[in-house]
């Protein structure tokens, strides 16, 4: 930057209580901030560079001054001079604007996950706790945090200005995003993909709390019930674990312990399973044969809402053992199957 | 009018119009409509897109209105979103994609190479047609109730979440798509075989070669959007699944196609728009354009290279990181041939003889709003700043001072500079300056705040927003009334001189075009005898001889 750090710090803090000027409130936040003061300074420059030589040559040139123009053809080392110089600058812009985009987008391995489902016109956030809300978002301060998202409609897209960070939420897939807020406060969330009708609407919180209140959020509004827990409960009412038993003779593979775990497949072929490998696998199955099993896997496309989906990953991911398969295969057996998770579109929030 | 500018304005009490011009040599609505003649085909298309325009420009000022406020009380939600829907849709496809190729192309095209007419000149009608046709189906959708896409149609809002009328909106602009499409092929076809004797490739004139190049944007480019709206339509009506998750589609892949073609619409929009600036500059520094090869490649290769960067729409939305990184480095090498045409408008100014008719102020004022349109979009080729930025009103601001604040302005200047040569009369002059003026200020007032705004994180196509907002919103619409006022003032100026202003002779700025050595308005023919063409675009020593000559001609 060049510009002394006391310097800074009072520019920083000046344009902050101005207005004009979102609040740093992120570990990203200055890394971009200092990115816009480059490219700002780029921007005065390069206008008053070219105001001012067609000032110059107006005032020089006009025709009461110089009645006779003298024709030039062009000038080879000035054109080389304005196509080198910008091509410079904007190299370093790519290059700064690259390395700031791997920095947004690559979490660090520790970051919590938090899941957050896109629908018109609300954001719900999930945590791994079973927490749910809408339109808002319990964060720790000073901890990373990853968002896995997804929406059940339309395209949506996330965005905390105050943290600097964006990202689209498409319907079929998951994106994340990962950020570390720095400040205790609330910042707005925005949808800032147009999504229809309400998209203004599409407005949040994001809370940032000190961890140990944060921990007492937590406390406070469990449900009761964890994404892992709901997982379990989903997976014995639609029957995943008729098939997916862990045992030697089971028509599913085992799943605990798979998540994590390079997979391959019937045409051969290696995976790697994640959470869009598994949400995958239950909605569109017939694509995704485990090596060694037939395609007799049903597809739950349409019979599961999203946060269902969600629930189910959750859930697998933290499988260690089938102990607890076997477990509510037998309640199901036994005819009283945990009640079903309301389908999408039902009202369910909360 | 000042004594320094115009110098072979005829004296006003004796100067007449030519007996014959394309104007008057047939008469009634039938002589119109039915029309070959590439000028008055250019004219119907510059009283149509003045049309639609005042339309996309209403629609401007309602939004604003609604903004004044953080809450939606003007109109609600929904109405909010077809406003901006109608504003975008008739904004691009109605009015920048046509307006300077359409209208001034159409009429200038042929002349400037010293041609009798375009290649195909029913073909050239043809166009026009479809253009008003898709324009009958914008409006349809306007009195049927509107339609809340957003010009950009994003699927699956667009196909499966939206119940107004997205249907006619799309066949009207997959229609308007195949008036481009054949305007394009016209001009291709007619810069390539229908050149005067002597009219090689680089004496033409650089307004030419910009047309040539967003041709070819039009012709390669349009296609596609064409198989995206008809992707939409099919989704639609029979749900074929090729953008639906739930049946294997992918909703990015109609992200790709749309900016596939959108990304170089927005050259073939601003293309046009710099070969007139080069006009003007020349011609009122009385110089060459500086650089005249560099331009002229510079402008083609805009073009081709505009068709390499269009997932730069998409850095959020899960492309890979390394497409990424790639289409962010494609991006800043596009800007560069844009930055070099700036310098080189600039140094054409160097040792001329420069006057500041309107048309020149007008360029000025595009120099300055295109240069700061252009290095804002550096920031968002940046793939950092540009997830803080995107979907912001920095966007908005971004694209109005390259499209608005660039394109308007060229338009304009190009509306002022052919004005005595389309219509035979001068328009008042301290008058149109003032207009010029009026609209810098305004524009400068109403998007300069809203970079500010995108900043602080306002999305846009939001019908409320946060209070704390709300005074750069102000500021905004503040602004926005005083453009319109800019933009009333010619609408109603070139209106009065229609009637009452001077003659004004065929060559009233002493350029070098051969459309400046006709009579003004021209004849039907527009040349009497092929020129032959012996001197480069832009010989001003080779104008002031034939002047010579002419003079004791007469005398
Ligand atoms: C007084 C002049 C104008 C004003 C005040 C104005 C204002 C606006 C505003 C506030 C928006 C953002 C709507 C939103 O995203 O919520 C917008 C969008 C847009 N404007 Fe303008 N505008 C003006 C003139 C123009 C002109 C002359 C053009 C083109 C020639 C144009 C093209 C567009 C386009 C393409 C959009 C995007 C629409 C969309 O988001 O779907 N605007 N305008
Ligand atoms: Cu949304």
């Amino acid at each position: 930057m060049g510009i002394s750090p006391v310097l800074w710090h009072f520019l920083v803090k000046w344009l902050h209580s101005s207005a004009l000027f979102p609040a740093e409130a992120s570990t990203i936040a200055p890394y971009t901030d200092a990115l816009y003061f480059f490219l700002i300074g780029m921007t005065i420059v390069g206008t008053l560079l070219v105001g001012v030589l067609v000032v110059f040559f107006s005032i020089r040139y006009r025709k009461e001054k110089n009645p006779v123009a003298t024709q030039v053809e062009g000038s080879t080392l000035l054109e080389a001079t304005w196509t080198i110089i910008p091509l410079a600058i904007f190299l370093v812009t790519f290059v700064w604007g690259a390395l700031l985009y791997f920095r947004i987008f690559n979490p660090p391995a520790n970051a919590m996950n938090i899941y957050v489902v896109g629908k018109q016109w609300m954001w719900k956030a999930e945590h791994p706790g079973g927490q749910h809300e809408i339109n808002a978002l319990h964060i720790p301060a000073g901890k990373p945090v990853q968002l896995t998202m997804i929406s059940q409609d339309v395209f949506h897209s996330f965005s905390i200005p105050d943290f600097r960070v964006k990202r689209e939420v498409i319907p079929g897939r998951y994106s994340t995003v990962w950020f570390q807020a720095t400040t205790p406060g609330t910042y707005h969330i925005f949808c800032t993909q147009y999504c229809g009708t309400l998209h203004a609407g599409m407005i949040g919180e994001v809370t940032v709390l000190e961890p140990k209140d944060y921990e007492k959020w937590l406390q406070e509004s469990t449900s009761g019930m964890s994404l892992a827990q709901n997982g379990e409960r989903l997976f014995a009412s639609m029957g995943c674990n008729a098939c997916h038993t862990g045992n030697a003779a089971a028509r599913g593979p085992n799943l605990a312990g798979v998540y994590g775990t390079k997979l391959t497949l019937a045409n051969g072929s290696q995976v790697l399973v994640n959470e869009a490998y598994l949400r995958d696998a239950i909605l569109n199955p017939s694509e995704h044969i485990t090596a060694g099993y037939a395609p007799i896997m049903p597809t739950y496309q349409g019979q599961i809402s999203e946060d269902g989906l969600i629930d189910l990953v959750e859930y697998i991911k933290n499988m260690q053992s089938n102990d607890r398969v076997h477990q509510t295969l037998m309640t199901s057996e036994g005819d009283q199957a945990a009640p079903k998770t309301p389908v999408a579109g039902t009202t369910q929030e909360r | 009018m000042s004594a320094t500018t115009i110098v072979s304005l005829p004296d006003q009490a004796t100067a007449r119009l030519p007996k014959t011009n394309y104007l008057n040599n047939k008469h009634g609505l039938l002589s119109w409509l039915l029309t070959a003649d590439h000028k008055r085909i250019g004219i119907l298309y510059l009283l149509s897109i003045t049309f639609f325009f005042f339309i996309g420009g209403a629609f401007a000022g309602l939004i604003r209105l609604e903004l004044l406020t953080p809450q939606p009380d003007l109109v609600a939600s929904d109405t909010y979103n077809k406003f901006f829907t109608m504003h975008g849709i008739v904004m691009i496809f109605l009015f920048l994609v046509p307006s300077v190729p359409a209208a001034l192309g159409n009429f200038l095209v042929p002349i400037m190479i010293g041609a009798k007419d375009l290649a195909f000149p029913k073909i050239n009608l043809l166009s026009w047609y479809l253009y008003m046709t898709a324009g009958l189906f914008t409006l349809a959708t306007l009195v049927l109730g509107g339609v809340d896409t957003g010009w950009t149609f994003t699927t699956p809002l667009s196909t499966h979440y939206l119940n107004t009328h997205v249907m006619t909106t799309a066949i009207g602009i997959f229609i308007a798509g195949f008036s481009s499409i054949f305007t394009g092929l016209n001009f291709i076809v007619t810069i390539h075989r229908m050149r005067a004797p002597g009219m090689t490739w680089f004496r033409m004139p650089l307004f030419i070669w910009s047309n040539y190049a967003a041709s070819l944007l039009m012709v390669l480019g349009t296609p596609v959007l064409a198989i995206a709206i008809v992707l939409v339509a099919l989704e639609r009506t029979l749900n074929i699944g090729v953008f639906d998750p739930a049946k294997g589609g992918d909703p990015l892949l109609f992200q790709h196609l749309f900016w596939f073609y959108s990304h170089p619409a927005v050259y073939i929009m601003i293309l046009p728009g710099m070969g007139v600036i080069s006009e003007v500059m020349s011609t009122f520094s009385r110089k060459r354009v500086f650089g005249y090869t560099a331009v002229a490649f510079s402008s083609v290769a805009i073009a081709l290279f505009g068709f390499f960067v269009w997932a730069h729409h998409m850095f959020i939305m899960g492309v890979s990181n390394y497409s990424a990184l790639v289409f962010s480095l494609l991006t800043m090498l596009v800007a560069v041939p844009s930055a070099i045409k700036i310098f080189n408008w600039a140094f054409t100014m160097q040792k001329g003889s420069i006057t500041f008719e309107t048309p020149m102020l007008y360029a000025f004022g595009f120099i300055g709003l295109f240069t700061i349109g252009g290095l804002t979009g550096v920031f968002l080729g940046s793939l950092g700043m540009d997830v803080h930025l995107t979907e912001t009103y920095f966007v908005v601001a971004h694209f109005h001072f390259v499209m608005v604040g660039g394109m308007l302005m060229a338009f304009l200047a190009g509306v002022h500079f052919w004005w005595p040569k389309i219509t035979g009369r001068m328009y008042p002059e301290s008058l149109s300056k003032l207009a010029a003026v009026v609209t810098f200020v305004g524009f400068n007032l109403t998007f300069l705040p809203q970079f500010v705004l995108g900043y602080l994180g306002m999305p846009r196509r939001y019908a409320a927003y946060p209070a704390e907002f709300q005074v750069l919103n102000v500021m905004s619409t503040a602004g926005a009334t005083v453009l319109g006022v800019g933009y009333m003032l010619p609408l109603i100026y070139l209106g009065w001189s229609l009637k009452y202003g001077a003659i004004a002779g065929n060559n009233p700025w002493q350029a070098t075009g051969l459309e400046w050595q006709i009579q003004s308005p021209p004849l039907t023919e527009n040349f009497l005898e092929t020129p032959i063409v012996t001197q480069e675009a832009y010989d001003y020593e080779w104008l002031e001889e034939k002047m010579k000559h002419e003079v004791t001609h007469v005398g």
